[in-house]
């Protein structure tokens, strides 16, 4: 049922306001008709008596007082879905701007989805080889799971995005296919093409769905977003049966964009100007993230952000870490001493990993080695920031020891470069060969027997070396 | 006139020109009867809170008032179920609308066909008051649960049915008042959530509640009864200390509120506790569990409530006399759930846009913990620990200095212990227990007389370490003389062999006061017998030499829980190990 009307009666920022109108239901979409024949989509958002307050998608320039006509039509924002949505590119809002047309839609979708049950959840728990030690071996990424990486302006976060896709064997034994959903929040035009461009390359373009919304589009569309592509990637997962990562960039721009409309509608601010339910509407996106009991498909989120000014503390990945299942987190430090990907091991971590890894999963000492690996590594910061105070000269022989793990851990375990794939096997005898330069003693995470088994000083320079050859 | 809806504001809504509704009333919103409740009345306007997604819903639409407060539904079934924050069956729902949490479900809290083995317990002519025992069930293999009077009723019971199989709406007795009024008593009951439940006294609080967590049984206790507060960053390991005091702690029953916190870890409780076994009676941990689930994406209006209606099923089972912990993960998404809908409501904002309110919330929420006296002539007690996430992990916002003034049991989490994997990344700094010399008899009395002492001793190496790393941390530990050496390394015995604990090692995850206490022992050993070499200038490299530091860090995985008399051979083997060095 729809209802249209000629004209407004208020306009404020992207907001209009309609008096006069009946049974309007909240949330419900607008059709907004311009003179020159073009149209916006606008949802309701407050309704006070028979006054309705209109949020408009598109912006409201160029927008008066009666040079429209809006027809209310009934329902909540709703995209189109089929299994045609792969290999196809639509905007911030769900419109196909390939040039190929509408999509044949089997079925329209909310786009605000509904909260799933936790009692319909599975646990996830299988991994998914990346290929890159640091996130295989220290902060494995489990299908379902919501693993954002935090970054900074200048971070090769594309890259890693785009390797991971790359090597991800998504793709599972008992032939379930897999997919990528894009979604791009007000990034830069090269930085959309650079994804289409390595999609392609690839090979994966007919499996990727993507939503752009580049940063000069409307903020507005921005909010909408990451809400299509999830979307569509549950209609992939749950309908289709599909395993579809999720790529979320940059989800910085899409908390201005909601600061940006929060203060339009004149709402009280909570920290840094952000809206007070920044985290309410962030856990409505992450938490699209999983596997339903019962369902084939899983959905796999990686959102990617920029941390302004490098601070994790500021509120965008600050209420991200406490929705997501952990954060791989980039160093510019490591960036700036060559090291790809520069993934700063200790600040990063993957909640879901203890369950996901060892015996009947990855490898019997997986937990074990990784423990002892991130120990060890955070005593090298302890010998660095010591050795700056009084000289690498006199520390410790133990301290030095530590400083040459460190150096070997950083450019060989982390820093593999962006063609190498590493296999699960040997990312962790990689990991057993640099706990091998240490002494047995300093080994403080591991049992007795595991280190009887594993602990062989003699070849350990043997496979760094192998491992620098990238073999 | 029939009361309709004016205006729609996310998940406030208003209702205009009525005088129908009181404060707090639950009331039921739209065609589809979402729940809702009221939290503000006045001459022109009621305004209503609703607990679920508003989207779709118009103005016009009736409201409907039920005349009863937001109440908890109490009776058998609680036990090993899942709810959302108002109390509603996850498992019915699923089974009913799907994975997808459909609008307006109503299902009722607690299974009203099952037929339980009732044993009543009171006969005609008794005299019965609130909150006695009148009937017991066996609601899982674990609890009994004892039904009690309805809290006003008082009188004499004139009719009583057998012992025998009933569900929870047949009335199974009747009683009659001074006044001659009839109330018919079955085994569900109601209770307004955001009211304490009565009891007789308030006890003492002398008793821990013992978690098998090292760091917090030794140093930081908690006391039944008794609030903690667990503040700390993301990926501090909140959630994992939740788990585990869940897990390992000696309380009878657990409420464990997941309060805008992510679905996956909910799932897990759910599948790790039905695979655990209780270390005491052998039987799977979700017979003593009851969890609350509200999600992060579920609506933050029930977030709210969640808190809430956690708390009335904890204090329900403390006044049938057992002791209860309840964790609440975590309190900060409550609080700011509490800001967005005072934010909503156009209320004037304090620190952070969170409402002035908030301190008096907080507290009135822990002073709901205790060790109590209750009606029924019998003792029980309420624990609360509540998780709290500070914004950047900074602990000087809002809510962790409000939740700070209001426990007495604070255990900070630190982010670069975390980083280093050691768990639990309790800063022993930082956290403080109020409860220690209230607790001090007990373990005089329960492990050993001298475990005081040893508590203090392990105080004041890590605080003598402290104050050494600052100075370590500028020139090196080289410089320093042999004694201050030594208490450096006895440092990280403690700290690494004793303080950490491995939540997956099956000797390790839980660890028996006893073992706790023998550890020590052989720690405070370590130190007194290393002393001497010492005074007798043999440096402390040569004693490292030996590995028997080394050996001791081990003894957590070399000493399995069933045979703790192992621990006593340290004892020889660290005089054997040191006599070489001589």
């Amino acid at each position: 049922m729809s209802q249209a009307k000629i004209g407004l009666n208020e306009i404020s920022g992207s907001l209009v306001a309609l008096d006069d109108v009946e049974n309007v239901s909240n949330e419900e979409v607008v059709e907004i008709q311009m003179a020159n024949g073009s149209t916006r989509i606008g949802r309701v958002v407050q309704i006070e008596g028979k006054k309705a307050i209109i949020q408009v998608f598109e912006g409201t320039n160029g927008l008066s007082l009666k040079n429209c006509k809006t027809k209310l039509l009934g329902h909540p924002m709703e995209i189109p879905l089929s299994k045609e949505i792969l290999g196809r590119i639509f905007n911030g809002s769900g419109k196909p701007i390939d040039g190929m047309g509408e999509v044949y839609a089997e079925k329209f979708e909310d786009i605000n989805g509904k909260p799933l049950n936790p009692v319909s959840r599975q646990y996830p728990r299988n991994y998914i080889n990346t290929g890159i030690s640091a996130i295989d071996g220290l902060n494995t990424l489990i299908r379902g799971q919501k693993l954002p990486i935090f970054s900074g302006s200048g971070l090769p976060h594309d890259k890693l995005a785009v390797q991971i896709v790359r090597q991800a064997q998504i793709a599972e034994e008992d032939g379930v296919e897999f997919g990528i959903v894009f979604g791009a929040m007000g990034v830069k035009n090269d930085v959309a093409d650079y994804f289409k461009r390595s999609f392609e390359e690839t090979g994966v373009m007919e499996k990727v769905c993507m939503f752009i919304n580049l940063s000069n589009d409307p903020i507005i569309e921005r909010t909408l977003t990451p809400r299509c592509a999830l979307t569509a990637a549950e209609y992939l997962a749950y309908e289709c049966n599909m395993h579809i990562l999720v790529i979320l960039t940059d989800m910085t721009s899409y908390c201005e964009a909601l600061r940006e409309f929060s203060s339009s509608k004149g709402e009280i601010p909570g920290r840094k100007g952000y809206p007070g339910y920044l985290y309410s509407d962030l856990a409505s996106l992450y938490e699209r993230a999983g596997i339903v009991e019962g369902k084939k498909g899983s959905v796999t989120q990686i959102p990617i952000l920029t941390m302004p000014n490098d601070d994790i503390t500021h509120p965008v990945p600050d209420l991200t870490g406490y929705i997501t299942e952990g954060q791989i987190v980039l160093d510019r430090d490591l960036h700036m001493n060559g090291v790809y990907p520069p993934i700063g091991v200790l600040a990063s971590l993957s909640r879901l990993m203890k369950d996901g890894i060892g015996k009947g999963y990855t490898r019997e000492d997986h937990k074990d080695v990784s423990n002892q690996l991130f120990a060890s590594y955070a005593k090298v910061s302890d010998a660095r920031s010591l050795a700056s105070v009084i000289g690498e000269d006199e520390l410790s022989p133990l301290d030095k020891q530590y400083l040459a793990f460190g150096k070997l851990f950083e450019e060989v375990f982390v820093g593999q470069g962006f063609n190498a794939k590493r296999s699960i096997q040997e990312t962790l005898n990689l990991g057993w060969a640099l706990l091998s330069t240490l002494p047995k003693d300093a080994l403080d995470r591991l049992d007795n027997a595991l280190i009887e088994a594993n602990y062989d000083p003699e070849h350990a320079y043997k496979t760094i070396e192998l491992a620098i050859k990238g073999e | 006139m029939a009361n309709v809806i004016y205006s729609i504001n996310g998940p406030v809504i208003k209702v205009r020109n009525t005088k129908d509704f009181s404060m707090m009333e639950m009331v039921y919103v739209g065609d589809n009867h979402l729940m809702g409740e009221v939290i503000a009345v006045n001459d022109s306007e009621t305004t209503i809170q609703v607990y679920e997604s508003t989207t779709g819903l118009k103005p016009n639409e009736p409201v409907v008032g039920t005349g009863d407060l937001l109440c908890a539904t109490l009776g058998p079934g609680i036990l090993r179920n899942i709810y959302d924050g108002i109390e509603r069956p996850l498992k019915k729902i699923a089974e009913v609308d799907g994975a997808y949490i459909g609008a307006g479900s109503t299902f009722s809290a607690i299974d009203e066909e099952k037929l339980w083995d009732v044993k009543i317990l009171v006969k005609v002519h008794d005299e019965v008051h609130e909150g006695m025992i009148f009937a017991t069930c066996k609601e899982t293999e674990l609890i009994e649960h004892r039904s009690m009077i309805p809290l006003g009723v008082n009188g004499k019971v004139i009719e009583a049915k057998n012992d025998g199989q009933y569900n929870v709406n047949e009335v199974l007795i009747v009683v009659e008042d001074e006044t001659g009024i009839k109330h018919d008593v079955c085994l569900k009951q109601k209770w307004p959530i955001r009211n304490p439940r009565p009891i007789n006294r308030r006890e003492p609080l002398n008793t821990p509640l013992i978690t098998g967590q090292r760091v917090l049984d030794t140093l930081f206790p908690i006391a039944k009864g008794g609030a903690a507060a667990v503040p700390g960053g993301f990926g501090a390991g909140k959630t994992m200390l939740q788990h585990a005091v869940a897990k390992w702690c000696d309380a009878d029953i657990i409420v464990y509120v997941g309060c805008g916190e992510r679905g996956n870890e909910m799932t897990q409780v759910l599948e790790e506790f039905s695979e655990l076994v209780d270390p005491k009676s052998n039987k799977p941990l979700l017979d003593r569990t009851v969890l609350i689930a509200n999600t992060s994406n579920m609506p933050v209006a029930a977030r709210e409530a969640s808190i809430y209606t956690g708390i009335t099923l904890a204090e329900y089972y403390r006044d049938m006399g057992y002791h209860v912990a309840i964790m609440a993960d975590s309190t900060s998404r409550w609080a700011e759930a509490l800001r967005e809908l005072s934010g909503r409501l156009e209320e004037m904002p304090a620190e952070e846009g969170y409402p002035a309110y908030l301190p008096s919330r907080i507290a009135q929420f822990y002073e709901r913990a205790g060790y109590v006296h209750t009606l029924s002539d019998s003792e029980g007690s309420v624990s609360i620990i509540g998780a709290v996430s500070p914004q950047g992990g900074d602990f000087s916002e809002p809510v962790t200095q409000n939740t700070k003034r209001f426990v007495r049991c604070f255990w900070a989490l630190d982010k670069s212990l975390a980083y280093a994997r050691h768990y639990a990344a309790i800063n022993w700094n930082q956290s403080y227990s109020e409860y220690i010399d209230d607790l001090s008899r007990w373990y005089d009395k329960n492990v050993a007389f001298d475990f005081n002492d040893l508590r203090s001793l392990i105080v004041y190496i890590l605080h003598e370490e402290t104050q050494l790393m600052e100075i370590v941390k500028l020139i090196g530990s080289d410089v320093l003389p042999d004694d201050q050496k030594l208490l450096l390394e006895v440092a990280r015995v403690i700290r690494v062999g004793y303080l950490q604990q491995n939540a997956f090692h099956p000797d390790d995850m839980y660890v028996p006061f006893e073992k706790q206490y023998k550890m020590l022992k052989v720690i405070q050993y370590l130190y007194e017998a290393c002393k001497p070499l010492i005074a007798k200038h043999i440096p402390v490299s040569s004693i490292l030499k030996t590995g028997i530091f080394e050996e001791v860090i081990k003894m957590k995985y070399d000493v399995p829980n069933n045979n703790i008399a192992l621990l006593d051979t340290y004892f020889n083997k660290i005089d054997e190990a040191l006599a070489k060095v001589e």
